[in-house]
C-alpha cells in the first residue's frame, strides 16, 4: 500500500511526463515538415530557380522569377492598402474608441481575423474581379490586405494602449494639439511593436493561397501590370504540386522552402524590432 | 524677502470672496506693489469626476513671479485644482468643472481661449517624470516646438539655457543625444522642467514634483524653484509642509475639496486662522 506522499509523486511523475510527450507529438509535425522540405527542395535551389522564368510545359529547367517577383507585388500592394488602413483605425480604437462604436469596430475586427481565407478570395473576386471583367494583382492585393487589416487593426490598438498616459499628458501639458501627440508621441512610441505586428501580418499574408487563387489568379509570366494576372509563390506552388510533371514537383518542393525561409526571416525580423535599444532579453 | 514681510499684514481671507478681494489694501495702494497681482485667479472653482465633486467653489489668487503652495492631505483635490488651471482636468473622460479661471483677467475657458495656446502659456510639471523615451535630451526640451510643428530661433541656444535654467546642463551638455530616459529620476525630473521653460511659460504649474524623488534630487529641485520663483509664477502641489515652507511665498490649505485658508506662507505656518489648518500643519491628521 502506497502513503500519501508516495501516491503524490508517482502522480507528479506520470503528469510531467505526460506533458513532456504531447510537446514532443506537437513538435512532429513541424519538424517533420521542416525536414521534408529541406530534403525535398534544397536540390532544387539554384540561380536559375530564382532568377528564370517557367519555360513552356514540357521542358525541364528555367525557374520561379515570376512568382517571386509576383509575391513581393502582390503582398507590397496588401501593405499598400491595409497598413494605412488599418494602424489609423488602430489609433481611432486605442484614442477615441471608448464608446459603443469602438465596440462594434472591435468586434468586428475580431469576428474578421477567424474569416476563412477563401471566403475573403470569393468576396473579392465578386467584388473587383467580375466588376473588371478580369483577374488582377490589384485584386489580389485588395484580398491580402483585407486579410492583414484585422491583425494590424488590433495590433496597432493593443501597443498604444501600452503607451502611458503620463505620456500623452505630458504632451497636452506641453500645448501640442492632440493630433500631433498621438503621431509625434503615441504612434511614435508605440511604433516598434506595430512594426512587429505589421510583420506577422506580413508573414501571414505571404503564404496565403486561397485569396488569391481567385484574384490575382497566376501567370507564368514576369508582369509588372497591376492589372493583369499575377504569379505568385503559394498559388504556384499550387500549381506545380498538381501537375503531372516531375520537374515541376521538384521546383514547388524548392518553392515551398523558400516560402517557409521568408516567413522565418519575418518572424524572426519582427522579433528582433520588438528587443528596443539598452532593454536586451 | 522684504516682500513677504510687507504682505504679512494681509488680512485673513474669507472663503467665498471673489478673488479681487484678496489683493491687501496694501498692494492695492502701491503702485511699485502692481506687478505683484493675480497672475492668475479662480472664482467659485468646482471640479467634478462623474458625480463626485472634487473641488468645492475654490476662489484663490495667484500672484505674478511668487510661488504659491497648496497643501493638504492626499485626495484633497490638490491635483485636480492646478489641473484646472491649464484646462488638463478636462481630457479625463467624465471630468467637467465649473467656476472662473481667469489668467490675466481674462476668463481662459472661453470660446476665445485655445486651450493649446493656454498651455503654452501655463506649463506644467507632473508627479513622476514623463520626459518622451523616443526623443534624445536635446529633443526632449525641444519637444514643445518641435511637435507642435514650430521651430525656435537658434534651437541651440534655447537647448542650453533651458537646461541651465533647470541645473541640468552640466550634467548633460556631453551626452545630448542620449535619450532622455537614461538619465536618472532626478535628472528626469530636471528634463521636464527644462522642457516646459523652454515655451517660456508665463506660468508654471507643479504637480508634487518631487514626490518621485530621493532626498538629494528633492533638494536640488526645492532650490531650482526657489530661483525659478523670481522669474516665473509658479503654482507647487505638495503634501510636504516643510517643502511648501522652504519654496513658497504663499500657501493654500486644502481639505476635503474646500479651500480652508490661503496666506503668506510664514503666517500660515506660524498664526493658521483655522482650527483645521492648526490640526493638519502640527500633524494631528494628514
Amino acid at each position: 500500500m502506497l502513503d500519501h506522499f508516495q501516491r503524490r509523486k508517482i502522480t507528479d511523475i506520470v503528469a510531467r511526463w505526460a506533458c513532456l510527450g504531447m510537446v514532443f507529438l506537437a513538435l512532429v509535425p513541424l519538424a517533420s515538415v521542416l525536414y521534408d522540405l529541406t530534403l525535398k527542395g534544397l536540390g532544387g535551389f539554384s540561380w536559375a530557380f530564382f532568377t528564370q522564368l517557367p519555360k513552356p510545359v514540357g521542358e525541364t529547367g528555367g525557374g520561379m522569377a515570376n512568382a517571386f517577383m509576383g509575391s513581393a507585388i502582390l503582398v507590397g500592394l496588401g501593405c499598400a492598402f491595409g497598413i494605412p488602413v488599418g494602424v489609423l483605425g488602430g489609433v481611432y480604437l486605442a484614442e477615441f474608441g471608448n464608446n459603443r462604436f469602438g465596440k462594434i469596430v472591435r468586434f468586428a475586427a475580431d469576428v474578421m481575423s477567424g474569416v476563412p481565407s477563401i471566403t475573403v478570395g470569393i468576396f473579392v473576386y465578386t467584388m473587383v474581379v467580375l466588376t473588371m471583367h478580369r483577374f488582377s494583382a490589384l485584386a489580389g492585393g485588395i484580398a491580402l490586405a483585407i486579410l492583414m487589416l484585422p491583425t494590424v487593426m488590433r495590433t496597432t490598438e493593443e501597443l498604444l494602449r501600452l503607451v502611458p498616459d503620463s505620456l500623452r499628458e505630458a504632451g497636452l501639458a506641453l500645448g501640442i494639439p492632440k493630433w500631433r501627440v498621438i503621431l509625434g508621441v503615441v504612434l511614435r512610441t508605440g511604433a516598434p511593436g506595430i512594426a512587429t505586428g505589421i510583420m506577422l501580418a506580413v508573414a501571414r499574408a505571404a503564404g496565403e493561397t486561397a485569396p488569391l487563387l481567385f484574384t490575382a489568379f497566376g501567370s507564368r509570366f514576369l508582369s509588372l501590370k497591376l492589372d493583369q494576372p499575377m504569379g505568385s509563390l503559394p498559388v504556384q506552388i499550387y500549381t506545380y504540386a498538381v501537375s503531372p510533371y516531375e520537374d515541376w514537383h521538384q521546383q514547388a518542393w524548392a518553392a515551398a522552402l523558400a516560402l517557409v525561409l521568408l516567413v522565418l526571416v519575418l518572424n524572426v525580423l519582427a522579433r528582433v524590432m520588438t528587443r528596443q535599444p539598452g532593454q536586451g532579453r | 524677502m522684504n516682500a513677504l514681510s510687507s504682505t504679512l499684514a494681509m488680512p485673513r481671507l474669507d472663503l467665498h470672496d471673489s478673488a479681487s478681494l484678496l489683493v491687501s489694501d496694501q498692494e492695492a495702494q502701491s503702485p511699485a506693489r502692481a506687478s505683484q497681482s493675480a497672475k492668475m485667479a479662480t472664482e467659485n472653482l468646482s471640479a467634478w469626476f462623474g458625480k463626485n465633486k472634487i473641488l468645492k467653489e475654490i476662489s484663490l489668487p495667484i500672484r505674478e513671479k511668487r510661488v504659491t503652495a497648496l497643501i493638504g492631505p492626499s485626495g484633497c483635490g490638490k491635483s485636480t485644482y492646478i489641473r484646472c488651471l491649464n484646462r488638463l482636468h478636462e481630457v479625463i473622460p467624465g471630468a467637467r468643472m465649473e467656476g472662473r479661471v481667469l489668467l490675466d483677467g481674462q476668463d481662459v475657458y472661453t470660446r476665445a481661449m485655445d486651450p493649446v495656446a493656454l498651455r503654452r502659456r501655463v506649463g506644467m510639471v507632473f508627479q513622476r517624470p514623463n520626459p518622451f523615451p523616443t526623443l534624445s535630451i536635446r529633443d526632449n526640451v525641444l519637444a514643445g516646438w518641435k511637435l507642435a510643428g514650430m521651430r525656435p530661433e537658434r534651437p541651440d541656444d534655447l537647448v542650453e539655457r533651458s537646461l541651465r535654467q533647470a541645473a541640468l546642463w552640466d550634467e548633460v551638455k556631453d551626452v545630448l543625444n542620449r535619450s532622455g530616459t537614461s538619465l536618472s529620476g532626478g535628472q528626469q525630473q530636471r528634463l521636464c522642467i527644462a522642457r516646459a521653460l523652454a515655451l517660456e511659460p508665463e506660468v508654471l504649474l507643479m504637480d508634487e514634483p518631487c514626490s518621485a524623488l530621493d532626498p538629494i534630487a528633492t533638494a536640488k529641485v526645492e532650490e531650482l524653484i526657489h530661483q525659478l520663483g523670481e522669474k516665473y509664477t509658479i503654482v507647487i502641489v505638495t503634501h510636504s509642509m516643510q517643502q511648501a515652507a522652504r519654496v513658497s511665498h504663499y500657501t493654500a490649505f486644502l481639505y476635503l475639496g474646500d479651500l480652508v485658508e490661503c496666506n503668506t506662507t510664514d503666517a500660515l505656518f506660524t498664526r493658521p486662522a483655522d482650527r483645521r489648518t492648526e490640526d493638519y500643519i502640527t500633524g494631528r491628521f494628514g
